[in-house]
């Protein structure tokens, strides 16, 4: 009798402790999946901190899932146990199947639905027509975005007589062979390396020179595009850098940013291309020497050169969810819009601020005269509005076809293949899984 | 006599095997019989547009010249690194087996390699062969002249997993062959001293014989090791590159399925995956072992 007792005094206990936990916990959770991780990772996790401490109705919580991958994996896994988060972190070349996942809720509609009103026009353009669906609406939120430039040795450019090269125009590739061949016949190395060849001298240099990466407007407008690497001037520029390797104007360091960027660092190389966010590692790792950036080069035909385009990842929001916790969402993704956290992220990570106030409030407070580098890919990323060439990219199975382009390319810089061989297999092999994604999805 | 303990129930052996059975299934059977399920569907990641397309995915692969090369690569990797890895181990093992000082210490730091993961591995073998960064790949070119590029020669880069994946079963396959070793009765080995026999000889008229089931185990283990669990190597080392030439079975699915989200075809490869190992380990228990001598 005394024990039934005692379970039912503790059973009370409990569930008073329970139900106290309910008023208590008034704040709504807002769960956050991303990628961010090291150095990133605790700037992601200071906006955080500011925006619970900023107001007491939800809480964030950030998750970091792995890179970019696992983050995704996590994503599908969560989804297909209905388990979503609110906001998963994806990355670029994942936004199609995103896209078309159906467990998407658009940012542009949740926006409008919870009460904002986002002044879209004030972001970065070539930002956010990556993330638009074909009728030009936002599907996701741009997070992390960064854009290629060329960095270069300033100490070995002096050495062959070459000045400091301008930030917003751009030099011409034969101007970039003629500085390379000086480089090489000066006793360097190499002469030029490239990170992330497929993103830099294929899907960038496709959108510099408003040359189609893919019909049907790179696959914006529909799932039956092909794709159209093999036209003549991007297998011209293949081509000449292959003769480059020739006499070491150019050199192949590997598909990622490590193998190039240490040639540039050990001064082997005087001319490095990646991505932006190889400036804080630049100003980490370089001691002895002095170095620049500066717009991709640009090849002498093309009078008007267009917009680069971005890498990165944006913050996609799930289904499933109460409309309370999409309140949360909202206010959440517009605090990260801020200009505050815009210019703290932006300072502190490299990655482009998304909307023109915050650019231009950091210009005013002097930030750019202050940091010249960070300032080049804003300018060509910026320096005219998309085209259907330049906007974006959208491709099924994106990831295989980089991995397809990676592999042909470097069979041309073994010479095992011409360089019209080898990208008209990879045009041949991509659509082949084009293909097979249109058929995934239309049934 | 023998005592015995005889139970009647028909139910109790059902019921005491019941627990593995019950994992087996859960987590052998269950899974392999959903990845067969899958291999037949065209699905997106999602798993809300899915459709039952037969053997279509079997035929893409097989009409596909890369996943044609990709076999060929993985034959030629697996066989490879178990050859190098066999070999150095029996070297080893026959060195070790003659060492009298510092026996314990010599034989513990030969089996260190084995505990270090694949990925580690991998890692170590890249800081020491990587053309721009790599010690080793820096001072041979330097020094011998010679024109070592994993990032772009395939031949090169095969030669280099291939080291990594080896090196670590070496240790493996050293502590299998010396423990064999060490079961041969000296008498043997002594009386075909005896008798004028050389040390080559003594080691390929009985060691060898003797040590076949060794043998034997340790290929199997090889193979299988080198089909599988060298993922970790190639991920960190070449990530399948340059050109797809070290691109091995295992990777393609890893590429295909996790991070390429084609979940059809990457099931497809496990299927064609596993039927390979069971084929060769069936062959292997079917004409290799007639010749082991298991007794002496």
């Amino acid at each position: 009798m005394k024990i039934k007792k005692g379970f039912t005094v503790l059973g009370l206990l409990v569930l008073s402790v329970f139900l106290a936990g309910q008023v208590l916990a008034k704040p709504i959770t807002i769960n956050w999946w991303h990628a961010m991780r090291s150095a990133r990772g605790k700037v992601v996790n200071e906006m955080i901190k500011q925006f619970n401490a900023s107001q007491d109705k939800y809480v964030v919580v950030g998750t970091n899932k792995g890179n970019y991958d696992e983050t995704v994996n996590a994503g599908i896994a969560a989804i297909r146990a209905g388990k979503q988060p609110h906001i998963l972190q994806s990355f670029e070349v994942g936004t199609q199947t995103m896209m078309l996942s159906g467990a998407v809720y658009p940012v542009y509609k949740l926006m409008k639905d919870m009460g904002y009103n986002v002044n879209w026009k004030d972001y970065l353009q070539p930002v956010l027509s990556y993330y638009m669906n074909a009728d030009g609406n936002l599907m996701s939120m741009p997070f992390n975005s960064s854009t290629p430039v060329m960095y270069y040795n300033v100490d070995l450019f002096k050495k062959i007589g070459v000045g400091r090269l301008s930030k917003t125009q751009p030099i011409t590739w034969d101007q970039l062979g003629e500085i390379c061949a000086k480089l090489v016949k000066a006793g360097v190395q190499e002469g030029m390396v490239t990170a992330w060849q497929s993103w830099i001298q294929i899907e960038n240099y496709s959108a510099i020179h408003d040359l189609p990466l893919a019909t049907r407007a790179n696959g914006y407008e529909g799932l039956d595009c092909k794709l159209t690497i093999n036209n003549p001037k991007v297998v011209h520029h293949i081509a000449q850098l292959k003769a480059w390797m020739a006499d070491k104007r150019f050199f192949y360091a590997g598909q990622k940013y490590q193998g190039p960027k240490s040639e540039f660092i050990a001064q082997k190389a005087g001319v490095y291309m990646d991505s932006i966010s190889a400036i804080a590692k630049l100003q980490k790792a370089v001691k002895d020497f002095e170095w620049d950036a500066a717009p991709l080069p640009v090849e002498s035909w093309m009078k008007k050169p267009q917009n680069s385009i971005i890498g990165g990842a944006s913050n996609w929001v799930l289904k499933g969810h109460s409309k309370a916790e999409y309140k949360g969402v909202a206010a959440f993704l517009a605090f990260l819009a801020t200009n505050k956290m815009q210019e703290y992220w932006h300072e502190h990570t490299g990655y482009f601020p998304i909307t023109l106030t915050a650019y231009r409030d950091l210009k005013a407070k002097g930030y750019y005269a202050k940091h010249p580098y960070q300032e080049v890919g804003i300018h060509q990323m910026t320096r005219r509005d998309p085209t259907k060439n330049s906007r974006g990219i959208r491709l099924g199975y994106f990831i295989q076809i980089r991995n397809i382009i990676n592999e042909e390319l470097e069979l041309v810089w073994n010479g095992s293949k011409t360089a019209q061989a080898a990208l008209d297999s990879a045009v041949k092999r991509s659509n082949i899984k084009l293909r097979e994604f249109e058929k995934t999805y239309k049934q | 006599m023998i005592k015995r303990s005889i139970f009647k129930s028909k139910l109790l052996p059902y019921l005491l095997i019941g627990p593995q059975i019950l994992v087996t299934a859960a987590f052998f059977y269950w899974p392999a019989a959903q990845g067969v399920v899958q291999s037949m569907m065209r699905s997106d990641p999602f798993g809300l547009h899915n459709r039952f397309i037969w053997f279509d995915n079997f035929s893409a692969l097989f009409s596909d010249p890369l996943y044609l090369k990709s076999i060929a690569i993985t034959l030629t990797f697996s066989g490879a690194t178990a050859l190098t890895s066999i070999s150095l181990g029996l070297f080893i093992a026959a060195m070790a087996n003659r060492v009298f000082k510092a026996k314990t210490a010599i034989r513990t730091l030969l089996i260190w390699p084995y505990a270090v993961a694949p990925a580690i591995s991998g890692i170590l073998w890249l800081f020491l062969l990587h053309p721009s960064y790599g010690i080793i790949a820096l001072a041979i070119k330097r020094w011998l002249g010679v024109n070592w590029n994993p990032v772009l020669n395939g031949n090169d880069a095969l030669a280099m997993v291939v080291m990594a994946s080896a090196w670590k079963e070496i240790s493996y396959n050293f502590v299998f062959f010396l423990a064999g070793m060490q079961s041969i009765p000296h008498s043997l080995i002594e009386a075909a001293a005896m008798d004028g026999a050389s040390p080559f000889r003594r080691f390929w008229a009985i060691t060898m014989p003797l040590l076949s089931p060794t043998l034997f185990f340790v290929t199997v283990m090889n193979i299988i090791y080198s089909f599988f669990d060298t993922f970790g190597v190639i991920h960190t080392v070449t990530q399948g590159g340059p050109g797809g030439a070290t691109n091995i079975l295992v990777y393609k699915v890893y590429q295909d399925g996790f991070i390429g989200l084609n979940l059809g075809s990457s099931a497809a490869q496990s299927i064609v995956l596993m039927t390979l190992i069971i084929i060769i380990t069936v062959l292997q228990f079917k004409y290799v072992e007639k010749k082991v001598h298991y007794t002496i």
